[in-house]
């Protein structure tokens, strides 16, 4: 197992640069999740780690040694593609064992960490099979194990499990959990699904236009958002999103004159354009309250349910465990408490 | 409805059916020709089959005509050609498909420009140049002239068969601890099987009934190869046509037979690039 740092990794591809200096600390037996939308440079990042990508600028070092130059062969990485990449022509045994064999691993040895690999992953029935006689959900598995079976430094994920169903996925999702608290291994995992993120990581990385946009533990990210980005990126349903102006005495002052209070933010000044954020889950339906939302749909997710509101014309979501909410309408009195309150500035960045 | 589509699925295959027999006649009446005894070749007329067949033209030209010697030229010829052009091919094709450099842009339109000579334009240069280094009349020559020619059709043949092959594949090799050659060697070129079957097997059928070269650069029995050889059925006054189909007959065998093991990849390889697995 093994540290990686990364420092002021650049990467452009001609004139067009993907990653503009990237400083990441990865420590040994961490987690980590890079996130973002597509074309946002995490994928990028990973295979530039791995070694399939040359490094413009900065620096990657894998336990201290700078890797740069260092061919993907001998960085003694392991990584699940997201089309599992497994070699058709071979067995699954030899899917896996290929790794050892180019290291002239002996016999005796391969064999036992091949079954040992294929028995954690369910895999010993299928061992003689050839890829194509597999279902997507065991190429997974036979994709995991070929990374698993040499025991690497480091284990890089590029997007592992969007080629599988919803069901399988979340299964998949646990077992790598599992497999992650078992082995222990320094671990980057690349999703664009930020539930995906949540859920795995020890810290995320929130990433966006080649610019990492805030690094921390999944909780993190969610109840303390950086900015704009990170706020509407990471949450389902997605967090509201209301303009309006700051005013010094706390709150903020809706385009149609609506003020709704917040705690006093220091580095903002009286009138400065705001954006006032607030999840779906923390807006309150209470009966006392002043404010009216009109209901313009009303979704039921079996779950809970997702009212889609309209304040004045301002478009805003509420999601509620409360099945009452089905018969919610024309209007309903909403509030948004001020503890739940985001409160990003004209740059998007969090205000506190 | 139902009977118009059958007659629609009738009418389909009876344009197929036509298009066969054309397409075959030629064949047909090689195979005809070279059965039919030579007094009755001309005093029977046109006729779909002769009443008396022999195979004194095949015992002829197997015994008593230099045809061995051709068939066997052309066997080293195209044999040779087929697998310095194949294994040129597969790693220059593999070099377009993977890497990227500087003059890729250019080499792939030079390559394009050579195949648009008429062909008849560069006999005299190319006699000029090869008549100094003692390769005319020579088999070595042949393959030389013949695998230049091939190898740029050949290398982009290659080529979409290496792009149906995704990058993943290699990478990951390489992750596992393989150089790029180990890769190439171990797990792409396995999967490009069918692709250099066909590649063979098309560089192998050009060599197998190219006359122009062999004729040009070819002078006397001992190194020509068989298209020529059937030439020297035609004389001064007479053509023989009966040894000359005969020969024709045998030299088909090779090709069909050849073509009858790699069609399936061949048909493969054309379509690789266009859609997408």
């Amino acid at each position: 197992m093994a540290s990686i740092e990364i420092s002021a990794v650049a990467k452009s591809f001609g004139p067009f640069a993907v990653l503009h200096g990237i400083d990441l600390d990865i420590a040994d037996s961490e987690f980590i999740v890079l996130v973002g939308p597509s074309g946002c440079g995490k994928s990028t990042l990973l295979r530039m780690i791995a070694g399939l990508e040359s490094v413009t600028a900065g620096e990657i070092s894998i336990d201290g040694r700078r890797v740069n130059e260092l061919a993907p062969k001998d960085r003694d990485i392991a990584m699940v593609f997201q089309s599992y990449a497994l070699y058709p022509h071979m067995s699954v045994a030899d899917n896996m064992s290929y790794s050892l064999r180019l290291r002239k691993t002996a016999k005796e040895k391969i064999a036992a960490m091949v079954s040992d690999a294929g028995a954690k992953l369910g895999l010993a029935p299928l061992m003689e099979r050839r890829p194509k006689a597999l279902s997507g959900g065991q190429r997974q598995r036979v994709a995991m194990g070929r990374a698993i079976v040499r025991q690497p430094k480091a284990f890089l994920f590029d997007e592992p499990l969007s080629n599988l169903d919803a069901r399988l996925r979340e299964q998949m999702r646990a077992e790598i959990k599992k497999l992650h608290a078992d082995l222990g291994a320094t671990s980057i995992y690349v999703t664009h699904d930020q539930i995906e993120a949540m859920t795995l990581a020890d810290r995320i990385v929130a990433m966006h236009g080649g610019v990492v946009q805030q690094v921390g533990a999944p909780l993190d990210l969610y109840d303390r958002p950086a900015n704009l980005f990170v706020a509407g990126f990471i949450g389902s349903p997605a967090m509201n999103f209301l303009d309006g102006r700051y005013a010094r005495e706390g709150a903020v002052v809706l385009p149609d004159g609506t003020r709704i209070p917040v705690a006093p933010r220091e580095n903002l000044a009286e009138g400065a354009q705001v954006t006032l954020g607030i999840r779906p889950e923390h807006v309150a339906i209470v009966p006392e309250s002043p404010m009216e939302a009109a209901v313009e749909l009303i979704e039921p997710t079996g779950f809970g349910i997702i009212l889609h509101l309209s304040l004045h014309g301002l478009p805003f979501k509420v999601f509620t465990l409360d099945r009452e909410a089905l018969k919610a309408g024309p209007k309903v009195p909403v509030a948004f408490p001020s503890q739940h309150l985001h409160v990003f500035d004209a740059e998007g960045n969090r205000a506190d | 409805m139902r009977a118009s589509k059958i007659l629609l699925t009738g009418a389909h295959r009876l344009a197929i059916l036509a298009y066969i027999a054309v397409a075959l006649f030629p064949l047909y009446w090689l195979l005809k020709v070279s059965v039919t005894p030579n007094r009755l070749l001309y005093s029977e007329g046109v006729r779909m089959w002769p009443s008396r067949t022999t195979f004194e033209h095949f015992e002829f030209v197997v015994a008593h005509s230099a045809f061995p010697t051709f068939f066997k030229n052309s066997l080293i010829v195209s044999g040779s050609t087929a697998v310095v052009v194949t294994i040129l091919a597969a790693l220059s094709g593999y070099a377009l498909s993977r890497f990227s450099f500087r003059a890729k842009y250019w080499i792939v339109a030079l390559m394009l420009l050579t195949q648009m000579f008429p062909l008849v334009m560069l006999v005299a240069p190319i006699f000029k140049m090869l008549s100094p280094l003692g390769l005319t009349n020579s088999l070595t020559g042949l393959v030389i002239v013949y695998s230049a020619f091939n190898v740029p059709f050949a290398t982009f043949l290659m080529q979409s068969f290496f792009d149906g092959i995704p990058k993943d594949l290699e990478e990951a090799a390489m992750i596992d601890g393989a150089t790029q050659f180990v890769a190439f060697r171990q797990i792409i070129l396995p999967l490009t099987l069918p692709g250099i079957a066909a590649t063979l097997g098309f560089v192998f059928t050009a060599a197998w009934s190219e006359l122009l070269f062999a004729l040009m650069l070819i002078s006397g029995n001992d190194a020509a190869t068989f298209p020529v050889g059937l030439l020297s059925f035609v004389s001064k006054f007479s053509v023989d046509f009966g040894q000359m189909m005969a020969a024709g007959v045998l030299a088909l065998i090779p090709a069909c037979l050849f073509f009858l093991m790699i069609q399936r990849y061949l048909v493969q390889g054309l379509t690789a690039g266009a859609v997408k697995g």
